[in-house]
């Protein structure tokens, strides 16, 4: 493994640093909502670039991660919208509850899909995940003694932790935001790296292999729409208390699903780091670039095109060049079978 | 009675229109194994031409031609710039994917920038060009006459040229197996391009086609019109060409009945709401091959 180039080194820096980088990005973090140009406006943007992380996130770990590709993801996004807002707004629900409802309605609408769509593979999943988020939409735009119709749901009440109102003035609505994105971050890692995640993992690389290996491909699959959804659910049910106060049928459309989908390509796939970059990076985009108007549109477009000619693994997707690192219970086989560790040499 | 005649007539003449856009994607699909999303924009981009020539002053049926013409070298040019250079470095399918998404982006947004056409709303020269006939109660409008006969048409057309062609016999060969085809002598890209080019002068006729019934345009009016057809595709089985017409049919007179008979809201999705069915029932839609390789 020779010639490995700035990227290496790059990354081995990274790793050596970890712990005071992180400290680092904490703090600034933490700072960011006290930064004098996060104007409500920003501040919006900000948040929104952490529910997209989140929902790319979730989007990952079916394309990045199992290799199924979901068209429809807006679809489970509205749901766990309107779950959260109604369960808040008719049921007077608090929000904790609500949200984690929103997740679990979310999930258990990903298994009903699943379940009859296992049969199909590749290109027509995309295709059915893609009428399934038309359908929701038609759902939430014709159901209207729950959903009111076209005019969405207004007069959502903003989270209260310990009777701490979190909202845009103190901030409390981006820690919030943080610190789902952070735990969703953390459970991804987790995934991919117990049993569930390699299952997954094999699946996207060679499913008749990984059936012959043992995985329950069926099985495994339904599981990384369930969880897929499960994180999309609790994004929208985040944004459904972000978001003005108000959410209407028209913001979980076609569109938003490519927005998602463009997230995770963007970023990187099967990444963690890529999924905020290519958040940031989409919702930056149009932000910066104002002063072209209506043409940063078509520069999005060409952003995509371009992107895809020269780096399709995404920004940020790479493999990574550091050496496996062994469990601990590997690590003390190894040590007492007398080996030299592997994770120590490079 | 009437109102349910209306609905059918209605129907089948949007339905028509729809196997227009629908064998785009299917002849695509048939060869590349790809969702070509930047279709719906090309179909927006032939209504956009036939609007600008006819404002120029050119005359109806030669903007028409012009924009055919225009729209399948669009696409053509969208296989070119885009998808051929990833086919060469055997990039992964999402890559294309996301490749026509973007594309899609580009041209929809370049049609709705100011000094081009804007992103409002334009009148569109009605195709209605010897009035309507009254039967009883049912209306029946020539656009909607002319629709089903220019649609019918190409169909006809466009299956002699898969069937008795050599381009044709090309195209199929490239569906059953690229690499084979490739090694039998056919020049696959140029195969592609063509497909390509196909598919956007139909898209371009069934833009002017549908812009002329409903007398107006807009830069997004691809999108929606773009996903409806891809389920007709999809429900008539892609990659068969009489598999789009049914398709297309089902999804124009299903989608006019729930108009009529269960509200507005209903329209759009009803073609989601069949694909769904379909794919559940016989993934494969009514005529696909049992033998493809689904990628």
């Amino acid at each position: 493994m020779k010639n490995k180039g700035l990227l290496h080194s790059f990354e081995r820096a990274v790793d050596r640093f970890k712990w005071p980088l992180a400290v680092a990005l904490a703090a600034l973090l933490i700072y960011t909502p006290r930064f004098a140009f996060m104007t409500p406006a920003n501040m919006r943007i900000a948040i929104m670039i952490l529910i997209y992380a989140m929902l790319g996130m979730g989007l990952n770990v079916l394309i990045g991660y199992t290799g199924l590709v979901s068209l429809g993801h807006a679809g489970f996004y509205g749901i766990g919208a309107y779950t959260c807002a109604l369960l808040m707004t008719k049921l007077d629900w608090p929000f904790w509850p609500a949200l984690l409802a929103a997740g679990c309605m979310a999930a258990v609408v990903g298994l009903l899909l699943g379940l009859p769509t296992l049969r199909l593979s590749g290109t027509y999943l995309s295709i059915v995940t893609l009428g399934f988020c038309e359908i929701v939409q038609m759902i939430l735009k014709q159901w209207e003694p729950v959903t009111n119709g076209n005019y969405g749901i207004r007069n959502i009440p903003k989270p209260l932790l310990f009777g701490l109102k979190l909202d845009m003035k103190n901030g409390g609505l981006f820690y919030l935001t943080l610190a789902l994105v952070v735990l969703t971050a953390l459970a991804c890692m987790a995934i991919r790296n117990s049993k569930v995640g390699r299952a997954f993992l094999a699946i996207k690389d060679d499913e008749l292999a990984a059936t012959m290996m043992g995985v329950r491909t069926a099985r495994y699959k339904i599981l990384a729409f369930v969880i897929s959804a499960f994180i999309t659910g609790l994004g929208g049910g985040v944004y459904c208390v972000v978001a003005n106060g108000y959410i209407e049928p028209t913001s979980f459309v076609f569109n938003t699903s490519v927005m998602i989908l463009s997230v995770v390509i963007v970023g990187g796939l099967g990444t963690i780091r890529g999924m905020v970059f290519g958040s940031a990076l989409l919702w930056l985009f149009p932000q910066v670039f104002r002063f072209l108007n209506e043409w940063r549109f078509v520069i999005y477009g060409v952003l995509l095109v371009v992107m895809m000619q020269f780096r399709p693994q995404g920004a940020l997707g790479w493999r990574s060049t550091l050496p496996y690192r062994f469990s601990r219970r590997a690590r003390r086989m190894i040590q007492d079978k007398g080996l030299k560790d592997p994770g120590k040499e490079a | 009675m009437q109102t349910l005649l209306g609905a059918l007539i209605n129907g089948l003449a949007l339905g028509m229109a729809y196997a227009l856009i629908a064998v785009g994607y299917s002849m695509v699909f048939g060869v590349l194994r790809l969702i070509n999303f930047s279709h719906g924009s090309v179909y927006a981009f032939g209504a956009y031409m036939v609007y600008f020539f006819v404002s120029l002053k050119v005359g109806l049926f030669p903007s028409i031609l012009i924009a055919i013409l225009l729209s399948g070298l669009l696409a053509l040019g969208i296989d070119k710039v885009a998808l051929e250079p990833l086919r060469k470095k055997k990039s992964i399918p999402i890559a294309t994917l996301i490749t026509t998404i973007g594309m899609s982006f580009i041209i929809t947004n370049t049609l709705s920038i100011d000094y081009i056409f804007g992103s409002e709303k334009h009148g569109f020269p009605s195709l209605n060009l010897f009035g309507s006939l009254m039967i009883g109660n049912i209306t029946i409008q020539s656009s909607q006459v002319i629709m089903l006969i220019v649609a019918v048409i190409l169909m006809l057309a466009l299956t002699f040229i898969v069937q008795r062609t050599k381009v044709g016999l090309a195209m199929r060969a490239i569906e059953q197996n690229s690499k084979a085809a490739s090694l039998m002598g056919i020049n696959v890209n140029f195969v592609i391009s063509f497909t390509f080019f196909i598919g956007g002068a139909c898209a371009a006729i069934a833009g002017a086609l549908i812009a002329g019934y409903y007398g107006i345009i807009s830069p997004g009016m691809g999108s929606t019109i773009g996903l409806k057809a891809f389920a007709a595709a999809v429900v008539g089985g892609i990659g068969v060409l009489h598999g789009a017409v049914v398709g297309g049919l089902v999804v124009g007179v299903a989608e006019c009945l729930a108009a009529q008979y269960l509200g507005s809201n209903v329209r759009d999705p009803m073609a989601f709401v069949i694909l769904i069915l379909i794919l559940i029932i016989r993934p494969t839609g009514f005529f696909g091959k049992k033998g493809i390789t689904k990628v």
